[in-house]
């Protein structure tokens, strides 16, 4: 039970809620539960804490007695929760033990021994420098997965201290060696390729060992050469490794021929349609340029065409870096490309900012050129307060070429050149603007923050004093009293106020353990305040001026703080959305949490079971559908070669094909298994859209007449009654299922053709209904003379199940006396029901938060054996809309008026439909379930 | 790697694991700027994305975005292919995951990621060891239950025990099936 609550915990916390009082009863429950408690007591452990977590020394007992454990679960579960967050302190509690893992006969034991090895060297490097030797024998372990462990180790030793392991640089080719060339077991290759992960280890070992060292990379020039030979399947991962294998070449001693097989490399990545490579080739490419830039000169036209793309992630790519390597085309003619890109409305600020550096540093080159002078004249009267800025720097510098040339020299990166970061130079500016009395600049969380702050102090004081310590510090206290005692006085209530959830935070400034604390977070905030930043004054000051002054800082430290303030200005519009789409998760959900998880759990751990029966279907429908896709980017490709438009939509289209089908071939190839994963095909949820159309089409208001058309002749039983008749006239009802009631229709019309006079309808006042005349008409039926139409709304007040609504007619006979009808029409709840058309996943919250379910089983006959039919029947004459089918299971939904929804759950099995429904209502619950029965046996 | 996080086209957090010790208003922080920038991309853009001093890798499957934080010099496509490679694993045991399966399966989930990645490293790199372990974890809890079941039941009904007797051997054929490990339960 504890373990269901636990689960339910963790989901709540992801949900943002503060579960710091349940911290204790993980760790309790990995002390004292049962082996399949200890398990989610360790997960919630390792998700609730964190490394310096107080609550964490209690654990170490726990995680000691685990792993002298003659059960190797538990010693698993012992040593991936040490690998995961382990207090520094208590390192040598366990580290003997885990030493003595090394030596264990299962490889999985001593694989995780080796990375929570790996995991205190990260921590406490000095704490394991003693069993260095016991690394290099898991170096040799007769198991792949021990030696990939223990190549995360070496990786980082290597990176803090290279020329220390040179000596295993023979290992570690001989090593990639034995990989590359196929030799380890088939089990860790990746889609045909032999073990990735562990290649792109090595050669980032290698890489680092090789840097500057002539003797040692020749060692491996040998290999690396082997790698990129042998890397040609077209795989994404393939690219991966020869990335990697790019990267080592260009980072050890060079070799002229490696060079150059690495650059030819780099082509393909960059001449590559699809994106990720295509962009990787681009970065690639900057460090490529550092050695020899004439390879960047190859790529040139493919570069400049990347400008046209889409991506605005690879268009910064090519405009930060490369700007200043062109060499063929005129910086003229660039920059009225970029211009062109500068006036395009869809582009992003940030890349804009981008794109207006890019101008800049090539207007160092192009001479007086009109382009820029007209995008300075627009861009200086922006909106945006960043492009206006560049706009001005550009200005400034384009009257002065002289300092333009030496702020900007020619084929030279920037990075050169030495940048004051600090902007020292600016001190005294800023300290003539403190002295005149402005505010002194604050970066922009602080002064989030700080507003916040206030906000909540000016909340909180309303309360008086007394009211709000006892509420708040009371139910503080506990959490305050078990937790570290040697941390003291205010370093201790940040602490708590990190851990704890959002709304004691303005509380606790007020509030300390020596009572009320006036202010000293605010006051310290004055104190510390950021050294003098650029971006802040400049919002409010005088801008001409300022952008005079400041030009040439700005040139200078151009690349790196850019990219600061775009991140800056991009936080600031980022954050605001999202809160209400936290708070949709609502309360309902986590209250209903508590209820109703386990009977679930069950459920699917069945289905798992059957699951595997009744994939077929399934699997052949997204197969058929990939086919489908398929002939669509076929048509799309014969459409692009149409329009003359080659290049760009082509390939695209191209590699997008690709991608979608590749997936799913992959894995069917790599297991036999029918299953079509669902989440390879990404269109696997649409495919069963015809089928919820169907019920779309049916609860489509019915004010267009084509509307009610398609209803009567679907749904039989809204079909024209006769509920009455005489020698003249006859009654006859519909009933017309709106989306917000029941709208009844009688229609008087009189058998002879001749006019129906004066002709009156009325109900007989039901208890359980509220009737009113319906305004207007939706019926398309001709209101001729001989018919008359009425119309009644219904709304349900009281819930029922069966009743009968009565009422009489009056119509006038030629001869003037008149004549009464009455009539009475069978009204189930059924009528009340509607579709509820609602996502998967807005199902799986409401299914959670119903309180009330009713399972049945019911026996199906062999032509419904397949779940679509029996969905189809239920959608039919029960009007519940089908909201997803996965598998063998399937999710419908609806409501009944005015706004009580049910949900059910229905999964086949062997000749049986399990049907488990859930509402708010239990009377609808019983209801629903009988009229199933009822519907899928009169089938 | 940093984290990984998994989100709902909705932008709802379906799991997140964080290797680097921060705090919680940090982590809401950086999940909540990171799903807004990430749900705003566009499917022709490309998986990597700068963010901050990081750099993220995403990838979309069906309705779920899987996204991890990685380091200035790891390697971006590798990091597709882990997540490519959690998706399959994930697919292997569920059967035809969904995100339902996530949802209502989270512990599971994360059990499974903690044998593929340990600590923001890869663990084991090969498919059929990682189930292997999710596998022997999962049989011993069953086990463990049907033994407290027969314990119980041992008072009750005959066909109930009966019933229990048949699926505790039928795990057991299954276990000595797909396992060489040594089970030290009893």
């Amino acid at each position: 039970m504890m373990k269901e609550c636990m689960v339910r915990l963790i989901y709540c916390e992801m949900l943002g809620y503060d579960a710091s009082f349940g911290y204790i009863h993980a760790i309790k429950l990995a002390q004292q539960g049962n082996l399949l408690e200890k398990r989610v007591g360790y997960l919630a452990v390792s998700l609730f804490l964190h490394e310096s977590h107080e609550l964490l020394l209690l654990l170490v007992n726990t995680v000691v007695k685990d792993l002298q454990s003659t059960n190797l679960v538990e010693a698993c579960m012992a040593l991936t929760v040490v690998s995961q967050i382990f207090p520094r302190e208590m390192i040598p509690a366990v580290l003997p033990l885990i030493e003595d893992k090394l030596q264990h006969s299962k490889e999985i034991i001593r694989r995780k021994a080796v990375l929570a090895l790996y995991k205190f060297h990260l921590i406490a490097p000095n704490q394991v420098q003693h069993i260095h030797i016991k690394f290099r024998k898991a170096l040799c372990d007769r198991d792949v997965g021990v030696m990939a462990a223990s190549l995360h180790i070496y990786l980082r030793m290597i990176k803090e201290n290279s020329s220390g392991y040179k000596d295993l640089t023979g290992s570690f080719v001989t090593i990639l060696k034995q990989v590359v060339g196929g030799k380890l077991p088939v089990d860790f290759n990746y889609h045909s390729v032999p073990a990735p992960w562990l290649q792109i280890q090595l050669l980032r070992i290698l890489g680092l060992l090789g840097k500057d060292d002539q003797r040692t990379s020749e060692l491996m020039y040998d290999v690396l050469d082997e790698s990129l030979r042998r890397a040609e399947l077209n795989h994404n991962v393939t690219y991966a490794i020869l990335f990697e294998c790019v990267h080592t070449v260009y980072s050890i001693y060079p070799k002229a021929e490696l060079l150059e097989k690495a650059a030819k490399c780099i082509g393909k990545f960059v001449l590559s349609p699809k994106i990720n490579l295509k962009y990787l080739g681009l970065k690639a490419l900057t460090y490529v340029v550092q050695q020899d830039p004439s390879l960047a000169l190859q790529h040139q036209i493919t570069i400049i065409e990347c400008l046209d793309h889409p991506d605005p992630m690879i268009k910064r790519e090519v405009l930060g870096e490369y700007s200043y390597l062109l060499d063929k085309e005129k910086p003229e003619e660039v920059i009225s490309r970029l211009y062109k890109l500068l006036r395009n409305q869809s582009v992003s600020s940030e890349t804009k900012a981008w794109l207006i550096a890019a101008v800049t540093k090539l207007t160092a080159r192009a001479q007086a050129s009109d382009t820029v002078e007209r995008l300075i004249e627009e861009f200086s009267a922006s909106l945006d307060t960043c492009m206006r800025q560049h706009a001005f720097e550009l200005k400034h510098l384009h009257e002065n070429v002289a300092v333009m040339r030496s702020l900007l020299p020619v084929s030279k990166s920037c990075e050169d050149m030495v940048v004051d970061a600090s902007l020292s130079f600016l001190d005294g500016y800023v300290a003539e603007g403190l002295s005149q009395g402005a505010a002194p600049y604050k970066p922009h969380h602080q002064r989030q923050e700080e507003k916040l702050s206030q906000e909540k102090v000016l909340n909180f004081e309303p309360y008086g004093l007394s009211f709000s310590s006892s509420g708040f510090t009371g139910r503080q206290s506990p959490a305050g009293i078990s937790l570290g005692s040697d941390v003291s006085g205010n370093s201790a209530e940040t602490g708590l106020k990190e851990a704890n959830g959002l709304k004691l935070e303005g509380v606790k400034k007020l509030w300390g353990k020596e009572g009320y604390l006036p202010r000293k977070e605010s006051a310290a905030g004055q104190e510390v305040e950021a050294p003098p930043g650029a971006p802040g004054i400049s919002a409010s000051e005088n801008l001409d001026r300022v952008a005079a002054r400041r030009t040439q800082a700005q040139a200078l430290t151009q690349s790196k703080e850019e990219k600061e303030k775009q991140l800056l200005a991009s936080s600031l519009f980022v954050g605001l959305g999202s809160e209400s789409a936290i708070s949709l998760l609502g309360k309902a959900d986590t209250v209903s949490h508590k209820f109703r998880r386990k009977s679930k759990v069950k459920e699917a751990k069945s289905g798992e079971a059957s699951s595997a029966h009744n994939l077929t279907c399934s699997s052949l429908d997204s197969l058929s559908n990939t086919a489908c896709e398929d002939n669509a980017y076929l048509t799309t490709l014969q459409d692009g070669e149409d329009a003359k438009s080659k290049d760009f939509p082509l390939s695209s289209e191209l590699s997008d094909s690709e991608s979608l089908s590749e997936l799913p071939l992959a894995e069917k190839l790599s297991d036999f298994s029918l299953s079509a994963p669902s989440l390879f095909a990404d269109s696997d949820m649409e495919i069963f859209q015809p089928l919820s159309s169907a019920a779309a089409s049916v609860t489509t208001d019915t004010t267009s007449a084509s509307c009610f058309l398609e209803e009567t002749t679907e749904d039989t039983c809204s079909g024209c009654v006769e509920v009455c008749s005489d020698e003249t006239v006859s009654v006859s009802s519909y009933k017309l299922w709106k989306d917000d009631c029941l709208l009844m229709v009688w229609s008087v019309s009189s058998k002879s053709g001749s006019e129906v006079k004066g002709a009156n309808l009325d109900i007989f006042p039901a208890q359980n209904f509220k009737i009113s005349k319906h305004p207007g008409c939706c019926l398309p039926v001709t209101e001729a003379g001989s018919t008359r139409n009425f119309q009644y709304s219904l709304q349900m007040e009281k819930s029922f199940t069966e009743e009968n609504l009565s009422g009489f007619v009056n119509y006038q006979m030629v001869d003037t006396h008149s004549v009464q009808l009455e009539f009475s029409v069978n009204l189930s709840l059924l009528d009340f029901i509607r579709p509820l058309k609602i996502s998967t996943e807005d199902f799986g919250k409401l299914w959670l938060s119903f309180a009330n379910d009713v399972k049945q089983n019911i026996k199906i006959s062999e032509s419904q054996a397949a779940l679509p039919s029996a969905l189809k029947t239920l959608q039919q004459k029960l009007r519940l809309h089908v909201v997803d089918i996965q598998g063998d299971e399937g999710l419908l939904a609806c409501r009944l008026l005015p706004s009580t929804s049910s949900l059910l759950h229905c999964r086949v099995h062997g000749d049986g439909l399990a049907l488990w429904f859930r509402s708010s209502c239990p009377a609808l619950l019983d209801y629903l379930s009988c009229q199933c029965q009822k519907a899928m046996e009169g089938s | 790697m940093q984290f990984m996080l998994l989100f709902s086209r909705q932008g709802k957090l379906r799991l997140q694991k964080w290797y680097v010790p921060l705090s919680d208003k940090e982590k809401k922080k950086i999940t909540r700027e990171l799903v807004q920038t990430v749900l705003a991309r566009k499917p022709k853009m490309c998986s990597f994305l700068e963010w901050r001093d990081l750099k993220i890798v995403y990838k979309r499957y069906a309705s779920l975005y899987f996204c991890c934080a990685i380091e200035d010099q790891d390697n971006e496509l590798i990091t597709l292919e882990i997540i490519h490679r959690y998706v399959e694993l994930l697919d292997k045991y569920f059967g035809s995951v969904c995100e339902l399966d996530i949802i209502f399966n989270f512990e599971k989930a994360y059990f499974i990621l903690d044998e593929f990645l340990l600590g923001g490293e890869v663990q084991e790199t090969s498919k059929k060891n990682v189930l292997k372990a999710i596998e022997q974890a999962d049989l011993l809890q069953e086990e463990m239950v049907y033994i407290r079941r027969q314990a119980v039941s041992t008072e009750g009904k005959y066909d109930q025990i009966q019933e229990i007797v048949v699926s505790y051997f039928y795990l057991q054929k299954v276990k000595m099936q797909t396992t060489e490990f040594k089970v030290d339960v009893f």
